[in-house]
């Protein structure tokens, strides 16, 4: 806070009284629930009442063993890092196309953020219509050799068609970030590279893409977080974790040991690997786009 | 433009619409089925031109899911959460950038470390504040032994409870809890000329009279950029209303929808479904169409 310089008002009671409605809120909603996150994954609750006892890394330790916990984690990175891939590539695609500023691209440009106005059970619900074996896109394939697309049965099936919805779902909102990036590029630079004989391609592959780094960076962060943590909707109306577990994702299945299996010891070890990630990633972002963002 | 090319300008056109038709084609396919009777949204091959049947599924849906109460507790959500957020992170940040107090760095970093953390990863225990909101303050009574002292002494015992499940606040202030909007206005704060301040002052303005007649005006665009932001944020939620309704005819219209998912055996009826879906789909799709400006700079200026 470097603003000391500042005209300020003096008050010892007022600033208290702004700020306490929202201190209150994120005390009771947000400090005290991490809290307990952190309470609960050290302690285990007693049968037949008698509160919690502590247990030390107990709970960590058994969350750690399980197999269905580093499967879990190996598909939620899995998951990730493709919708990360495609919902960036196919932005920089249609952001890179929409600069060109042909006529119309105003029409473009707002088509391209519809999909971030939809929620995600909506679409979810739209996919899993759209890629049901019977009745959707790919049922002919099951008429002519029954299974040939199944996600209800095939769990890489499963699979790519959440990928396929969480990328859609984030494609709008990289579009936004990638134009706002393309726009700050100078022009005179693009128009100086025109001149020594870029062609438009070479132009948007050497000086436009390298440009968006620090923005693509910020992005891929952005996007790996979001998919980490809500991605619970998807997986919770398209295949419900299923089939045999092949979308149990990290956030779902904190929602299913907490509320379906009543473990809350572990959901909440869970919840603390799930935090100490987002943290780690959110600090990556600070650490390096803040640094690097000024090129304007 | 920095040339002329038509060929090139050709394939631009190309390469925009057929992205654009890919991204959009799901929703084209729901709009179809929800066209249909129950034996055209299950035709194979899948129907790729709308049918006659688009109001009729539409009123089923309507009252099947009983969107109409559906949408008045989603609304109330949607515009409580926008409220909640534009009013309280003006505040915040008001404190925060206009005052000279000591506590003041320290406020900062508490509001900001919430930006961290998303619900989804607390969600478990923060369902247990919401059974009993005053879960915490009874906590610390416990643990300091003032429970115990004021039974002794009185031989009543505190116990303090708000059951928050199935209500409107116990939808609402959870999703308030976060530093979005605060971090909005101080950025926007920030950039006020001091001077104003100053001038202000001299005319004898207090703190009040300059946030009501100086900030308020001067922030409309920033207001309505977050207010854009905050109403499609909280109408598209669905973890957080799925646990704290636990009655089914207090929950939002993404929840019910939810329910409406095809199970069992049977022709699924995906018109009536994809009917519903397009319908929920509406009130924030119109809010982006319509406010399509203040919406993306709220998105740009929300992730810093």
């Amino acid at each position: 806070m470097s603003n000391t310089r500042r005209a300020l008002f003096r008050s010892t009671w007022l600033p208290w009284a702004l700020v306490l409605p929202q201190l209150l809120i994120i005390f009771v909603f947000f400090y005290w629930p991490t809290g307990e996150a952190l309470y609960w994954a050290f302690t285990l609750e007693q049968p037949w009442g008698g509160g919690n006892a502590w247990v030390g890394w107990q709970n960590f330790v058994s969350v750690f063993s399980s197999a269905g916990y580093w499967h879990s984690v190996r598909i939620s990175i899995l998951y990730a890092v493709a919708t990360t891939v495609l919902a960036i590539g196919v932005a920089l695609l249609l952001a890179l196309f929409v600069d060109r500023e042909v006529k119309g691209s105003r029409g473009y440009r707002l088509a391209a953020i519809w999909p971030y106005a939809i929620a995600a059970p909506a679409i979810g619900i739209v996919f899993r219509f759209v890629f049901d074996p019977r009745s959707g896109v790919f049922a002919f394939l099951n008429q002519a050799s029954p299974g040939m697309w199944d996600p209800t049965l095939n769990g890489n099936h499963a699979m790519t068609m959440l990928v396929l919805a969480g990328a859609w779902q984030l494609v709008s909102y990289n579009f936004v970030f990638l134009l706002a990036g393309l726009q700050s590029v100078p022009r005179a630079l693009v128009e100086a590279s025109a001149m020594d004989g870029a062609g438009p391609l070479r132009r948007m592959w050497d000086l436009q893409v390298p440009l968006l780094a620090p923005t693509l960076f910020f992005l891929a962060i952005i996007n790996m977080t979001d998919s980490f943590t809500h991605s619970f909707a998807l997986v919770d109306v398209m295949t419900s974790g299923g089939p045999a577990r092949s979308t149990d994702l990290m956030v779902y299945k904190i929602y299913s040991d907490g509320f379906k299996g009543l473990d809350y010891s572990g959901a909440a070890a869970q919840s603390i690997v799930l935090m100490l990630l987002v943290v780690g990633m959110t600090f990556l972002q600070f650490r390096f786009v803040e640094r690097k963002l000024h090129y304007k | 433009m920095v040339e002329r090319r038509p060929l090139l300008n050709l394939a631009t056109h190309l390469l925009l619409a057929l992205g654009l038709a890919c991204l959009l084609l799901p929703l084209w396919l729901a709009f179809v089925a929800a066209t249909q009777d129950v034996a055209g949204a299950n035709a194979v091959p899948m129907r790729w031109l709308p049918g006659p049947y688009f109001l009729d599924n539409i009123a089923a849906a309507w009252t099947r899911a009983d969107l109409g109460a559906r949408f008045t507790t989603s609304l109330i959500v949607a515009v409580g959460v926008m409220a909640g957020k534009v009013l309280l992170a003006m505040l915040a940040a008001f404190a925060i950038v206009f005052f000279d107090w000591r506590a003041k760095a320290v406020v900062f970093w508490l509001v900001f470390v919430t930006l961290m953390l998303p619900l989804e990863v607390r969600i478990v225990p923060t369902y247990a504040v919401a059974a009993n909101a005053l879960r915490p303050f009874q906590a610390i009574l416990d643990v300091t032994g003032l429970t115990g002292l004021v039974e002794t002494l009185s031989g009543v015992r505190i116990a303090l409870e708000w059951r928050m499940l199935n209500s409107y606040t116990g939808l609402i202030l959870p999703l308030v809890a976060t530093a979005t909007g605060t971090f909005l206005y101080r950025q926007f704060f920030m950039t006020i000329p001091e001077e104003l301040v100053e001038a202000a002052r001299m005319d004898g303005a207090g703190p009040l009279r300059f946030l009501r007649d100086v900030l308020l005006p001067l922030s409309r665009t920033n207001m309505a950029a977050l207010a854009t932001i905050m109403f499609v944020y909280a109408w598209n939620q669905y973890l957080w209303p799925l646990l704290v309704t636990t009655e089914p005819q207090r929950s939002t219209v993404m929840v019910e929808l939810s329910r409406l998912v095809p199970r069992g055996d049977g022709l699924p009826e995906w018109n009536i479904v994809m009917a519903a879906a397009l319908t929920v789909m509406l009130p924030p799709l119109a809010v982006v169409v319509l406010m399509q400006r203040w919406f993306v700079r709220g998105l740009v200026a929300t992730e810093k």
